[in-house]
């Protein structure tokens, strides 16, 4: 019994069952050994100036101990060995933090390539260097002075792009001349890397007139594309819409220019900026999307504030048993037309909230009117309305029901507005396919229907089915009973 | 304060916080290098949303940048990879970035005996047709319905109360219940890449096991036995568990793929990627349209009907492009801009449609196929063989060289570079041991295509085992959303 209960105390806290977790891989990390001096060698490519030790980082990015560093350090630094002494001590404070935890598989693979290790800047550093606007220093302020140690003046346009890749300071103010500016640019091309690229950039951006650098980059597609992208980035329209211009794309020019109307939240600035993008050289079917934008925007105010209006008095019908549950501004097309079919149906033509004029104005198709109008109608439960909308009367005075649209569409949007069962029959007879007829009325329970569909096809074994799914005793199983004991009907089965 | 810039640092974002002023109240800023982030024994991915808009759309290399740095890691833990092929603009430019960072580092060699023999490049433009298709596999289907985001997917809690007697009236938990979701699970290993109607005959096989597994403990008689069975019970138990979870899920996922929707949008996918009337407005599409469907819905639609046609005919393209803006608003111009840009949603140019050849070259439809036990990859999509991993396999056997016609129209350039290693590392490869292909999707890959890859590695007689590498796994809903302007 003790050995059981010992045993059985093993068994319960071993498990065979091991849940998935990252850090299972400890033997993985050993075989990795091998690799991990591939990958260090590995550190010349990516970061030929420091000797850091890629493993044993101090909680505030600094490399810690190194010695060979620590007096490069304070050698290299002209003027500043004050200070690198002063860095050498508080970074002594911080080798407690001396190693990183032990990584686990996912971090090992992004350790061994974690080529971009810098020394942390002090805060006392960060702000001295910020009072200085004029010089600018790529990537970032707040070096310490110790990475100035190596800072010359004169690096060639191919070492300053290197430099910048590895996220050094780097000044690029020497790059006075065109030529050189461009030289910088092309070697930051070659590399491509994204973000030197963007550097040398906005390095270019500031200190080259826009004519210049439009000129230049017209010719340097990659550089453009990379521009482009970096201005619709950080949102300087102005500027991206100069450069479309110069370049003459006029459709992306108009695009970008349509874009910003997102950002406008004010209905009547958004109608006024709306206008100004009528015009724009769109391709003709897109401006006629936007001429329709505009009006529909300037349609949607003026509906919005007359109904606000007409539901606080209080003394309409239809805003009083519905009220309206959202603003009708800057809703799509189909939308607004369902709205106002809703709360306008009955007016004329003259207002600009009368769904014919809605129509009318824009070009609305008659298959998408009849659809909405039919929805509308439904949820209001106006079944009268609804067969006005599919009777036509023809030449001969007869009444018809017509519709653009299959009236197996009609059956379902009456049903999902639970129309009553009489209302839905007369659709559901209306429908021309007769399997879909079929299918629809034993679906939606129109019991005469699929009686007179089964005699129509002489089908006997389907609606003795039926029989079994109508109520007993009622008006449908007798007639049911009735045409099964016709002798009239030749059945077919 | 510490910054700490995942997946690197950005220029931008340091200019951002500059002019916002903030910049120097950062004490320390430093980046967390990730490239390549595994996500389970032969899948990377480097999860970068944007990787497609700003490699086809905005024509931005930077994405392609860090993809060429994330395979040089690669190859600095698992060997050079002796041949690359590609085929694809961006595939083009990663491999010549490739080869230009491997010349910089000279000096020390990879002693490293690798372990790919070749690596694939794919654009993602070469196949626009595989994600808009709605995926089958179990996994894929969890991805179509629920999103499956860092192998976590949320689901409705309601099918996973636990059921303890007598306890009627309790209520049911409203958080969503998440589910980790990966191979370590061995019967989710087992079912997610099959086609999801071969999933239940599994679970119930399953059950059958795992019920008489239990009942066994009758015919534990000697304490030696139950001993054992005792050893066994963690084991049980977590099968268990891990079957109700997927009981519950396949019954979940069970609801939407019989519902008549489903089954009307499938048939409408179906058609178009079996070529039949993909030149005229579809009826399917515009009862979606009039019924207000999620936009993304429809969108993916009419650009899978787009691709299937080479572009679509001005008039139709105008129609639907008129319906979905007047049914969704205006400003979808510039999303419909973005589409047409990347070429998934544009108007036919040439009169053209060179789908059909490339249907039948590649033999992309293949009308039996055997969801249960399949022997094609075409049972990922029930009938569809997804263009890219077709492409995979015939570079495997026999060789690219007997579809040079179909390469030709797929768009950007195919290519093969060889990279030389030193000779002691040279592999022989024994007849019978499969060959190593390292495939990586440039701007995005489906669990599915996961799935038909996976299939093709565990092929008796394949030849190829692949470990899939990407910048982002998506589905055809997160792919059409990131390419829509939002304010």
């Amino acid at each position: 019994m003790n050995r059981t209960k010992v045993d059985e105390e093993e068994y319960w806290n071993s498990s065979k069952f091991k849940a998935f977790t990252f850090d299972d891989e400890d033997d993985e990390l050993s075989q990795l050994k091998e690799s991990k001096r591939a990958v260090n060698s590995l550190r010349d490519f990516v970061d030929d100036e420091d000797d850091d030790d890629l493993e044993r980082v101090s909680w505030s990015g600094e490399p810690v101990g190194s010695i060979s560093w620590s007096i490069k350090e304070t050698a290299g630094s002209s003027g500043s060995s004050q200070e690198g002494r002063e860095q050498l001590k508080s970074r002594n404070s911080f080798s407690t933090y001396a190693q990183l935890p032990k990584p686990s598989s996912t971090y090992s693979l992004s350790s061994f390539f974690r080529g971009r290790t810098r020394p942390g800047s002090f805060q006392s550093l960060s702000d001295a260097l910020s009072d200085v606007p004029a010089k600018s220093y790529a990537p970032e302020l707040g070096r310490p002075k110790g990475e100035y140690r190596d800072y010359s003046n004169d690096w060639s346009p191919s070492d300053t792009v290197r430099r910048l890749r590895k996220g050094k300071v780097c000044s690029l103010e020497r790059f006075r001349s065109l030529q050189d500016k461009l030289q910088l640019l092309e070697e930051a091309v070659s590399m491509h890397d994204g973000n030197v690229i963007t550097a040398v950039l906005i390095f270019l951006k500031r200190t080259l007139s826009k004519e210049i650098l439009f000129r230049e980059l017209e010719v340097r597609q990659v550089a453009l594309r990379h521009l482009i992208h970096f201005l619709k980035e950080i949102g300087d329209q102005k500027l991206l819409l100069d450069l479309f211009r110069f370049l003459d794309r006029t459709e992306e020019l108009a695009l970008s220019h349509y874009r910003e109307h997102l950002n406008i939240q004010d209905p009547e600035k958004r109608k006024e900026f709306l206008k100004t993008c009528i015009g724009l050289p769109f391709s003709a079917e897109d401006s006629a999307h936007i001429q329709d934008h505009y009006t529909l925007l300037e349609r949607q105010i003026i509906i919005e504030a007359n109904d606000r209006h007409l539901e606080s008095a209080g003394q309409t019908e239809i805003f009083r048993k519905h009220p309206r549950k959202a603003s009708i501004l800057n809703m799509p097309l189909v939308t607004t037309l369902f709205y106002s079919c809703f709360y306008h149906y009955t007016e004329a033509e003259g207002t600009f909230s009368s769904p014919v004029n809605l129509k009318k104005t824009f070009k609305i198709p008659d298959k998408q009117y009849v659809l909405t109008a039919l929805a509308a109608r439904a949820k209001l439960r106006a079944w009268h309305d609804v067969d006005a909308l599919f009777t036509t009367k023809n030449w001969l005075g007869y009444t018809k029901k017509r519709a653009p649209i299959g009236f197996h569409r009609v059956v379902e949007i009456l049903h999902k507005n639970s129309a009553p069962v009489q209302v839905l029959q007369e659709y559901v007879n209306l429908v021309e396919d007769v399997d879909t007829k079929l299918n629809l009325a034993t679906k939606f329970k129109c019991h005469d229907v699929v009686i007179d569909t089964c005699r129509d096809l002489k089908d006997r074994q389907q609606l003795l089915a039926y029989r079994s799914k109508v109520d007993k005793g009622s008006a449908e199983e007798e007639k049911i009973d009735a045409i099964l004991n016709s002798s009239q009907i030749r059945w077919k089965n | 304060f510490h910054i700490l810039f995942v997946p690197r640092r950005s220029l931008l974002c340091e200019q951002r916080l500059k002019d916002l002023g903030v910049l120097g109240s950062f004490i320390h800023r430093d980046e967390y290098s990730l490239d390549l982030i595994p996500f389970d024994g032969d899948l990377l991915s480097m999860e970068s949303e944007g990787a497609f808009k700003e490699c086809y759309l905005e024509s931005d290399q930077t994405s392609l940048y860090h993809a060429a740095k994330g395979l040089m890691t690669m190859q600095a833990l698992y060997g050079t990879i002796p041949q690359i092929f590609g085929k694809g603009e961006c595939a083009r430019q990663v491999a010549n970035m490739m080869i230009r960072m491997k010349r910089e580092f000279t000096g020390s060699q990879n002693s490293i005996f690798p372990v790919f023999d070749n690596l694939l490049l794919l654009d993602r433009n070469v196949d626009l047709l595989t994600p808009l298709a709605t995926q089958l596999t179990y996994e894929g289907l969890i991805d179509e319905i629920y999103g499956i985001q860092n192998s976590y997917v949320k689901l409705p809690p309601e099918k996973f109360a636990p059921k303890k007697q007598g306890d009627g009236g309790k209520e049911l938990p409203t958080e969503a219940k998440k589910l980790q979701l990966n191979s370590a699970e061995e019967l989710y290993a087992e079912i997610r890449d099959k086609n999801f109607n071969a999933v239940g005959s599994v679970l119930s096989k399953k059950a059958k096991v795992i019920s008489a597994a239990f009942e066994e403990r009758h015919n534990a008689k000697t304490v030696g036995e139950i001993k054992q069975f005792v050893s066994q019970l963690p084991h049980m138990q977590a099968a268990r568990g891990s079957l109700a979870n997927h009981t519950s899920i396949a019954e979940l996922i069970k609801d939407v793929t019989t519902s008549e929707d489903f089954f009307d949008k499938l048939t409408a996918e179906q058609e178009f990627m079996s070529g039949v009337d993909t030149d005229k407005v579809n009826s399917y599409i515009e009862d979606c349209i009039a019924q207000k469907h999620p936009l993304i819905k429809v969108l993916r639609l009419v650009c899978l009907q787009s691709v299937c046609n080479s572009g679509l005919k001005q008039k139709v393209l105008d129609y639907y492009k008129r319906e979905i803006l007047q049914t969704y608003g205006y400003e979808h111009i510039l999303t419909l801009y973005n589409l047409e840009k990347v070429g998934l949603l544009k108007p036919q140019t040439g009169g053209r449609n060179n789908y059909p050849t490339i249907r039948k070259t590649l033999r992309l439809w293949m009308d039996d196929v055997n969801e249960q036990n399949p022997t094609d990859i075409s049972y990922v999509y029930s009938g569809y063989a997804p263009l890219s991993v077709r492409l995979a396999q015939l570079l495997s056997r026999p060789g690219w060289r007997s579809i040079e016609e179909v390469l030709r129209i797929l768009p950007g350039p195919h290519f093969e570079e060889r990279q030389p290693l030193p000779t002691g590392l040279q592999k022989k490869r024994q007849p019978g041991e499969n060959r190593v292909t390292l495939i990586f999707f440039l701007g995005g890959v489906t669990f599915a295509e996961i799935a038909a890859l996976r299939f093709l590695s565990q092929l008796e007689d394949g030849g190829t085992e692949y470990v899939i590498a990407t910048t982002k796994l998506m589905n055809g809903a997160s792919w059409i959303e990131s390419l829509m302007e939002k304010p």
